[in-house]
């Protein structure tokens, strides 16, 4: 279980998380959706510690994880795939690869991992996580850099945006996966219709709090028609 | 040869050189040990100070090791080796130079390596330095390569530094004729008051010759690298030149690009981007459940490789 109790977070005198209480049970599948700007990021950083909150307590399992780096978090079974997929020099696909399992690992092993995100060919293995790579393609990866955890809690943040919508339509089929054979808490920032079809619980955020909290199935309807009205 | 020899040639070689075709080992100033084949010939310049490797016409597959070590402290070696590279050869040349320094005095390793390619010819040239000894002493080396190439040629030069050296100033001249490319990568890695220079001239003369040169450094504790090149097209050409550096603790870096155009087809680029680690990379690889310190570590090794 994953406790968030009374979370604030200001910068530049803007409240982007306020008193933000939030209680996430184990395998469930969650998606946060909110226009832009509610705080749907930091919230999922703030679970993954890559920010730390001005004030307020995050509890993972009855510990209280507040104070712990990305590090320690990531050994407890928290991971989380970045927005946009970071590039590096010189580090492979299997590098990451290797690095997320922690372990020794074959080709075999990494060719199996990225079947699960659509990449059957083991061309990619041996190149380098740089911007060659199209951004559909690092999105995968760095899906496959999460799923390879097994983690306890897995964040996606808006795994949709930068790449186009053939990947998009693939990539949901990742997710319908994981909603239906993952045993651990699943949470996922989008505001793709897809996504959200997936989900077991859904949170709406709206000028950093909580705007509605629920089951998809009274939710979802709603939060599209908000959309639908938004764009008008 | 004795342990610390052994050692220091395992240090620049990764194979067991004695079992290569062809090789030519120096040890403080003169040469302890040779093989030649029919098609690759070393023979002692008349000044003794270095080597002629003539390799003939249309050899293939043909490799040349020609290590260098230092273990005398205070000894200042200056070597000239010319290659002599025929038409149509397809060789690879390893060179190196280890210092063992234990006492108080510089050790000093000067050489100018020359390569003259034929038309056609294709070469890879990989140069490794070391250094070692907890003596005083320092490990200076001052390696110069002057490359004049034929029509039709094609040069890969790697060279990496990772630490042991304390002074390096490294100077490279290359002369392209018509459709001939080089390119160069190097690696260098400073750490405590180490200094690295590296000087790349390069004269694009003849038409769709083509220049890349990638450098990879990472300049740690106090250790200053100036990296400077200086590429001109005097012709229709090609040149692209890439300087990365990561900085940490109170390293720096400094990159003087110069390109310089003299015709309307010449196509010169520079990029140079110096900075620390990016923040986010870190973030990733402690994401994944690396410390700091391990990321880091994984970060410069990926980017070193």
């Amino acid at each position: 279980m994953l406790e968030l109790i009374d979370i604030c977070f200001e910068r530049n005198h803007k409240k982007i998380l306020d008193h933000i209480h939030l209680t996430l049970d184990e395998k469930k599948f969650y998606v946060i959706t909110g226009p832009n700007g509610s705080g749907k990021s930091t919230l999922a950083k703030i679970i993954m510690g890559l920010e730390q909150p001005d004030s307020g307590q995050i509890l993972f399992q009855g510990k209280d994880i507040t104070h712990l780096s990305v590090s320690e978090r990531a050994q407890l079974g928290i991971s989380y795939a970045f927005q946009q997929p970071v590039t590096f020099k010189g580090i492979t696909v299997f590098d990451l690869l290797k690095i997320a399992v922690g372990l020794e690992m074959t080709e075999e092993d990494a060719l199996e991992l990225l079947k699960k995100v659509g990449i059957t060919s083991r061309e990619y293995l041996h190149r380098e996580l740089n911007r060659s790579l199209s951004g559909g393609e690092r999105k995968r990866i760095e899906i496959a850099s999460v799923l390879s955890r097994h983690p306890m809690v897995a964040i996606f943040d808006e795994p949709e945006a930068g790449i186009d919508l053939w990947s998009f339509q693939s990539l949901t089929e990742i997710f319908k996966e994981l909603a239906s054979t993952s045993s651990g808490m699943t949470i996922v920032i989008s505001h793709q219709e897809r996504i959200m079809k997936l989900a077991d619980q859904m949170i709406l955020l709206e000028n950093g709090t909580i705007k509605k909290i629920g089951d998809r199935k009274e939710m979802l309807s709603e939060i599209l028609e908000e959309m639908e009205d938004a764009y008008e | 040869m004795n342990d610390v020899d052994k050692k220091l040639l395992n240090q620049i070689m990764e194979e067991d050189v004695t079992k290569e075709e062809v090789y030519n080992i120096r040890k403080n100033g003169a040469c302890i040990a040779r093989k030649e084949n029919p098609y690759i010939r070393i023979t002692n310049k008349e000044n003794g100070r270095g080597i002629d490797v003539t390799v003939k016409e249309n050899t293939l597959f043909g490799t040349v090791h020609i290590p260098v070590l230092l273990t005398e402290s205070g000894l200042v070696d200056v070597v000239e080796n010319d290659f002599h590279i025929g038409a149509n050869s397809n060789v690879i040349i390893v060179s190196g130079c280890g210092v063992h320094n234990q006492h108080g005095k510089d050790s000093i390793h000067d050489g100018i390596h020359r390569f003259y390619l034929g038309e056609n010819a294709k070469v890879k040239y990989v140069e490794k330095h070391y250094g070692e000894g907890r003596g005083t002493g320092k490990k200076i080396l001052n390696p110069i390569t002057e490359i004049y190439m034929e029509k039709g040629s094609s040069m890969n030069i790697e060279t990496v530094q990772i630490d042991g050296v304390d002074l390096a100033k490294r100077l490279t001249k290359a002369q392209l004729q018509e459709d001939t490319t080089l390119t160069i990568t190097e690696k260098i890695k400073t750490s405590g008051k180490q200094q690295a220079d590296t000087d790349f001239v390069v004269e694009l003369l003849g038409e769709h010759a083509s220049c890349h040169v990638t450098s990879r450094s990472v300049a740690t504790e106090n250790s200053y690298q100036e990296f400077r090149s200086n590429i001109i097209g005097e012709t229709v050409s090609y040149a692209h030149v890439e300087c990365d550096a990561i900085l940490k603790d109170q390293g720096s870096v400094k990159a003087i690009p110069e390109i310089y155009a003299k015709h309307v087809d010449a196509n010169l680029i520079h990029e140079a981007a110096i900075g620390k680690i990016a923040g986010e990379q870190l973030m990733k690889l402690m994401s994944l459940g690396l410390s700091e310190k391990e990321a880091e570590e994984k970060i410069i090794e990926g980017f070193l490789k």
